[in-house]
């Protein structure tokens, strides 16, 4: 690992309104394992989209491997060297491995040769990948290895990873990374986008630590710790979660038996879920989105309707009741989507309150609107939870995705609630908001709610959570305390393996075929 | 090329503006399509809009002027709160006529027995008669999943088939000497509708709207359903975890909204059309959708949206009757109303763009 392979100075890129990049300077070796560490919107997206040639600097240099390198789109990037794993993939469902490799390829050779080339390098790697599958069969993370195996087809010098863990199970995780350091090895630089700090300190050489658009900072990941390095992102210092001593009391909801089919036409179906929710008791829902978790919140909000006697709620039968029936008896929901779902994008911070406040708190008399009321309690939420807003007449899509979800948040654990449920309570929320989000439910529970978090980071459900469930095809494991859960434990019944006998009896059909 | 930036936040100045822009834009447009028509555009304008406001005759216009205007305000208001939950009743016209025809059918009915409560009776008759005409679209929509759009218009043709069917059957005028239409109810003193103070034009059903407004203006900015009504059409999902439950609303708004046609409806074969006739509906039910989305969907702009309508219709009338333009001419105008309104909201919203896209 010696001399330099891509050398970045003075990169700058303003967008109407924001600078996305201001000076930004770095370099890479050869070989090198390298993260880009920053918050939502600290630019990293921006500027590997001027490394890969989707956006063009606005002042600035590279240089790769010693020559000025400014490419004007993708194709010259990736002649160049330079290749990239998006977040989102590009795939098409209906056409197999084969068929989407070549798709990206600028001259592919004969469909039976780069099967064979398949095969041979997602081999080498440790991805192993059958070039004849139809993409739409695959897991995320074996899609995620199609992706990867494209690029490697290139050959590449660099390689650029967007968030590629927040798919994955833990065990997947692990085997990208194996593949990650063997590449490394062999003199290809990886330039490593993601949030998850444990992940960069086990995985990267050297991180550059971007905020507001500029490098705030350099450092070896390995010789820091998580919170050395998520201050540096924040720039300041953030308390740490208290869990505080619990003991959970009875039962607050039941869930028996709950068999939903798919909402939509590709969605999952609810396939007999039992759970039970003590009061005080947080339980966490882990799992891979597009598991089942929207449609259990919805069943358990009211949105839709279950079978009789499958929700039970304080003892009391309330599969057939609505969201406010619900809300009523003291269960309340804050969905993932907070545009258009948790809150009416157009609308004002005080009328937003309206959308779930009205049967708790009094902010209507008769039916007719309290505004008074209504601004009252938006002014509230914007206090308590800290909500950076000019007021409650800014309307919500005004708002920052987190800001915004910090007042989703507080405008339900504000009305009390003996039941909570929320879906990815902390989705790209910075680290700063995300740790005051878990503290309020962390101390809603120790003031005798029952909370459920669905979500997809499991280091947030090991920090706040009692107890532990797995959300697989739309079915969910026994749970298990948090407490002595190991990663591995827990990657396995992400994958389905545990406590969910009816899953392994089931034969897939094609595994037949 | 040409691209549309959304405006984050629009100027609330110019969203106040906009109309009356819209109208001077109406004006130059116009005045220009009549001197190409050869005749003198100013004359036109102001016979237009200033003659029956504050011309020779204007005493008898500014009643027509309540009498055109009612009705469109009436009906718009209705629609305006199914088009603001993204419920499209487009069949107002089919359940004005129903309206007509119940509440003309009672009075009919029980002719020529003298009764104060024949009137209230009528109201209430035209109001079930629209409401239940708006009721066929909704159920089809909950039960079936119909578009209501196309039910609701389909219907307009219905009823207008059941009107000359009652003008020349049931309902004719026994002492007609065979002329098709019924008894005229301006003779009828229990059924008339009356001018509440003579000369204004200005009779119960002109009252009716102005009362719709103010319900309506009530009912969406300060009580829980009308916001209930907004959610549903800004945020459909939001409105669900809201605990809006959709086929009620679309029953609301399709009922409402056909209630007020169906009251518009009776006002007028009570008032001033006084018969059902085979061409007894004027348009105003389609009219009106253009009034609701030029007031913006906003009750105190369909007040204002259904003047400006009616104004357009007796000066129009007038610009043919002295002019001698063409009655085409006239619909241009009116079109050019809408055109540019929307044209200018489109500016208060987005900002254009010339030129290719960057990134």
């Amino acid at each position: 690992m010696t001399g330099t392979l891509l050398k970045i100075d003075g990169l700058t890129k303003a967008y109407p309104g924001v600078v996305a990049n201001d000076g930004v300077g770095f370099s890479v070796a050869p070989g090198e394992v390298h993260a880009l560490l920053g918050e939502n919107g600290a630019g990293k997206s921006t500027l590997v989209k001027m490394i890969y040639g989707l956006v063009k600097p606005d002042a600035g240099t590279m240089e790769f491997r010693g020559a000025p390198y400014t490419p004007a789109e993708p194709r010259a990037a990736r002649a160049t060297g330079v290749a990239m794993v998006f977040q989102h993939f590009s795939l098409f469902e209906a056409l197999n491995v084969a068929e989407n490799v070549a798709l990206g390829m600028e001259n592919p050779p004969p469909m039976r040769d780069l099967a064979a080339r398949i095969r041979e390098i997602s081999h080498a790697y440790g991805l192993p990948l059958d070039p004849d599958r139809l993409v739409g069969d695959l897991s995320a993370g074996e899609r995620q290895r199609v992706e990867i195996v494209r690029c490697l087809l290139q050959d590449p010098k660099l390689l650029i990873m967007d968030e590629p863990t927040s798919v994955l199970t833990p065990q997947e995780v692990e085997i990208l990374f194996r593949t990650l350091r063997k590449l490394s090895s062999e003199g290809t630089a990886i330039l490593y986008i993601s949030h998850k700090l444990e992940e960069i300190r086990a995985l990267c050489d050297g991180a550059t630590i971007l905020r507001g658009g500029k490098v705030v900072g350099s450092c070896i990941p390995r010789d820091k710790t998580a919170r050395e390095l998520a201050e540096m992102m924040v720039g300041g210092t953030f308390a740490e979660t208290r869990r505080g001593g619990r003991t959970p009391g009875a039962p607050v909801l039941v869930v028996k038996d709950l068999s939903l089919p798919p909402m939509s036409q590709f969605g999952p179906a609810l396939k007999h879920v039992d759970l039970t929710l003590r009061a005080g008791e947080i339980l966490g829902i882990g799992g891979v989105a597009g598991n089942g978790q929207e449609e259990l919140l919805a069943t358990l909000s009211g949105e839709v309707p279950s079978a009789d006697e499958t929700v039970i709620l304080k003892g009391e039968e309330a599969s057939h009741l609505g969201p406010n029936e619900r809300r009523a008896r003291g269960l309340l929901s804050a969905p993932e989507e907070r545009l258009g779902h948790a809150a009416v994008p157009a609308m004002s911070l005080t009328e937003n309150t309206l959308l779930t406040g009205t049967i708790r708190k009094p902010l209507t008399k008769k039916g007719f609107i309290d505004m008074g009321a209504a601004r009252a309690f938006a002014e509230e939420i914007i206090r308590a939870f800290d909500v950076r807003t000019p007021g409650p007449h800014v309307a919500a899509r005004a708002l920052s995705g987190g800001n915004l979800q910090k007042y989703v948040i507080g405008r339900e654990v504000l009305q009390a609630p003996d039941v909570l449920i929320v879906n990815q309570p902390t989705w790209g929320v910075d680290a700063a908001a995300a740790a005051s989000i878990r503290q309020a439910l962390i101390d809603l529970a120790a003031r005798g709610a029952g909370v459920i978090v669905i979500s997809q980071d499991l280091d947030e459900l090991m920090e706040i959570a009692d107890n532990f469930c797995a959300l697989y095809e739309g079915r969910l494991s026994a749970p298990r305390p948090v407490e002595g859960l190991s990663l591995d434990e827990i990657g396995l019944m992400l994958g389905g393996a545990q406590g969910m006998t009816e899953a392994q009896i089931e034969i897939q059909p094609e595994a037949l075929a | 090329m040409i691209r549309l930036i959304r405006r984050p936040t629009p100027s609330k100045f110019w969203s106040w503006t906009t109309p009356i822009l819209a109208v001077v834009a109406t004006m130059i447009a116009g005045g220009l399509l009549f001197a190409l028509l050869g005749k003198p555009p100013v004359e036109a304008i102001r016979t237009i809009f200033w003659e029956p406001l504050f011309g020779d005759n204007a005493d008898y216009f500014r009643g027509q002027l309540l009498v055109k205007a009612g009705p469109l305000i009436l009906i718009a208001s209705g629609l305006a709160v199914g088009f603001r939950a993204g419920i499209w009743n487009i069949g107002a016209e089919g359940q004005y006529i129903m309206g007509a025809i119940c509440g003309a059918g009672l009075a009919l009915a029980v002719y020529p027995a003298e009764s104060p409560w024949l009137f209230p009776a009528m109201v209430i008759a035209g109001a079930i008669g629209g409401f239940l005409w708006g009721m066929i679209p909704a159920l089809l929509k909950v039960w079936f999943g119909t578009n209501e759009i196309l039910v609701s218009l389909m219907l307009v043709y219905v009823a207008q088939n059941l009107l000359a069917y009652m003008a020349f059957g049931p309902m004719k005028n026994p002492q007609g000497m065979g002329f098709p239409g019924s008894r005229n109810l301006q003779q009828y003193p229990s059924a008339f509708n009356e001018e509440l103070i003579p000369g204004t034009g200005a009779h119960w059903g002109v009252l009716a709207a102005l009362v719709a407004v103010i319900a309506i203006y009530v009912l969406m900015q300060r009580h829980i359903m009308g916001f209930r009504i907004r959610v549903a059409g800004e945020a459909p999902r939001a409105a669900r975890f809201a605990g809006v439950v959709p086929a009620r609303l679309v029953v609301f708004c399709l009922g409402l909204s056909g209630a007020l046609a169906g009251l518009a409806g009776m006002f007028e074969v009570s008032g001033p059309s006084g018969q059902i006739t085979d061409g007894f509906n004027a348009g105003y039910g389609f009219t009106a959708i253009i009034v609701a989305f030029l007031g913006r969907l906003h009750p105190v702009g369909i007040l204002l949206a259904g003047l400006l309508m009616a104004l357009t219709y007796i000066g129009g009338d007038m610009a043919q009757m002295m002019l001698n333009l063409p009655s085409a001419a006239i619909q241009v105008f009116q079109g050019m109303l809408l055109f540019f309104l929307l044209g200018f909201d489109l500016l208060t919203n987005y900002r254009v763009r010339l030129g290719g896209a960057r990134a």
